[in-house]
């Protein structure tokens, strides 16, 4: 009798909730019907219909960008006026610039960053040679070792997120299209498996925020999808690029759980299946978050 | 029931209101649900602080219930979640008994809920060091003392509909 009570009140109390938290909790709200063009040109698809392999736990899949406030929606609206470019640019340079014993720079392998925008919206993806799963940075740094006689660079370290912000740049409006079957598979599955594991003493899984409560507020946050087509993202929080395993690091701690490492075989089968719940939303880093 | 003397753990995190009478109290391993996940035993022989209780609810550092619950009751606090029910009214839909259950693990009153345990210490997946990223130590605190949850259980029943 107990329950019964308990589950009807609950459901009441949950519509007055939403309708009343509204008022209450008034950080500056987002226009979640705003369509996303950047620079005039650049049509974004920031939500769209679900992945086939999402059926039952999401119809519809939504950037980041739709949650976030008009100020910070219309930052990435400009290239001027998004500092996430100035990490673009500056990876720009570092590709026309020679590092490391052979005297090479990226240039004398590849025709330009431009020529390299079908990389962003398939990787993660996996390496026939190395048969593992990589993600850009791992594939960056085997260029600069195997091929250039540069140093290993750190995951998440500036250097890397402006290369990865520079081609992402020229990726941008393209859509995510990470392959998730083939050899690719059984990492996909443990990615996907940790996506709906719960972690830390707050017991929570990525499912429980960024599925089920997307569009609520946590205290003063907008809760979005969890979303990586805009990565690299720059933070006003923190003024600079910050990398998918940087956020998966910080969602973790935020369980009072103990993270893993960017760069971890579990961020990488993480960032995998994060990726691929936005197959079909458009690559729109470097983004603009708070 | 067994009883123990408070915990090196529970004295850190009870701070906020230093137990004077409260000489024994039920350790996290120690508490007896019944079949709907009410607990009908205080924590700490006592009845809670409502005052505090209020606090450790709306408070960041402590118990940050208003994280996810919103409530007419501490309107006076800025951002209220909305990832669990309006909370006016909750000491009248519900017993003592009930609230100090979903306190220390709502999981045995609403199975597979988001809401955190705030009285338990172990069966977690990579438990870490409150937000440190960091492996818990080996004594992991509960969330909150057994006195903070007996002060935010006092806070509760005092959420009564009009
Ligand atoms: C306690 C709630 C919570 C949990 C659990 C959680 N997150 Fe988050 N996450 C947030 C909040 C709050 C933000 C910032 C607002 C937003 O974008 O949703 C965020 C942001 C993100 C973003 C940035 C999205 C963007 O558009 O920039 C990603 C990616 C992300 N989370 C992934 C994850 C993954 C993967 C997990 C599991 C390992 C996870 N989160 C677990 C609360 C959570
Ligand atoms: C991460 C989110 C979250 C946090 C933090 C949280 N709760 Fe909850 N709480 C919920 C959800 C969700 C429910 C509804 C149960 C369900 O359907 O899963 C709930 C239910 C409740 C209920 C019963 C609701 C009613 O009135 O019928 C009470 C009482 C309650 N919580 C109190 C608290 C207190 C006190 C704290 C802090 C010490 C707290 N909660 C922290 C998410 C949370």
């Amino acid at each position: 009798m107990k329950m019964k009570n308990t589950l009807r009140t609950v459901c009441t109390v949950r519509t007055v909730a939403a309708l009343t938290a509204l008022v209450l909790a008034a950080p500056a709200f987002a226009d979640e019907d705003a369509e996303l063009v950047i620079n005039g040109e650049i049509e974004i698809v920031t939500k769209t219909t679900a992945p086939a392999h999402l059926e039952g736990h999401l119809d519809e899949i939504l950037s980041g960008w739709r949650f976030r406030s008009d100020e910070t929606q219309a930052m990435e609206m400009d290239d001027f006026d998004n500092p996430g470019m100035l990490g673009a640019e500056a990876g720009f340079e570092q590709f026309e610039t020679v590092m490391g014993s052979e005297g090479k720079s990226c240039m004398d392998c590849h025709d330009g960053v431009e020529s390299l925008a079908n990389v962003r919206p398939t990787y993660p993806k996996w390496n026939d040679d190395k048969e593992a799963v990589y993600t850009i940075q791992m594939q960056i740094n085997d260029c600069l070792t195997e091929r250039m006689g540069a140093e290993k660079q750190k995951y998440d370290s500036k250097t890397m997120l402006n290369f990865e912000a520079a081609l992402a740049s020229v990726s941008r409006g393209m859509p995510v299209n990470v392959a998730i079957d083939g050899p690719a598979q059984s990492t996909w599955e443990q990615g996907k498996e940790m996506y709906y594991t719960r972690f830390g003493q707050l017991d929570l899984s990525c499912a429980n925020c960024h599925e089920q409560n997307y569009g609520n507020m946590i205290r003063a946050d907008h809760l979005s999808q969890g979303q990586i087509n805009g990565f690299p993202t720059y933070r006003l929080k923190n003024a600079q690029l910050n990398g998918a395993h940087g956020r998966f690091k910080g969602c973790i701690r935020d369980t009072r759980g103990e993270t893993f490492s960017p760069g971890s075989p579990e961020f990488v089968a993480l960032e995998l299946y994060v990726a691929s719940r936005g197959n079909g939303l458009s690559v729109e880093g470097p983004s603009v978050r708070n | 029931m067994k009883r123990i003397a408070i915990s090196l753990a529970a004295l850190t995190l009870g701070a906020v209101a230093a137990p004077l009478g409260a000489l024994a109290e039920i350790a996290p391993g120690d508490v007896q649900f019944d079949d709907y996940g009410a607990v009908e035993t205080s924590l700490t022989g006592s009845s809670g602080n409502a005052d505090e209780g209020r606090k450790i609810m709306t408070e960041k550092s402590l118990g940050n219930c208003v994280s996810c619950h919103a409530a007419e009751a501490y309107a006076d606090v800025p951002f209220h979640g909305e990832v669990g029910p309006w909370l006016d009214g909750a000491g009248s839909r519900w017993t003592e008994a009930e609230l100090r259950g979903l306190v220390i693990n709502p999981k045995k009153t609403f199975e597979g809920t988001v809401m955190p345990a705030f009285y338990k210490v172990d069966g977690f997946n990579r438990p870490g060091d409150a937000y440190t990223g960091k492996a818990a130590p080996a004594d992991l605190p509960p969330i909150l003392s057994a006195e903070q949850v007996e002060d935010v259980v006092a806070y509760l029943m005092t959420l009564k509909d009009e």
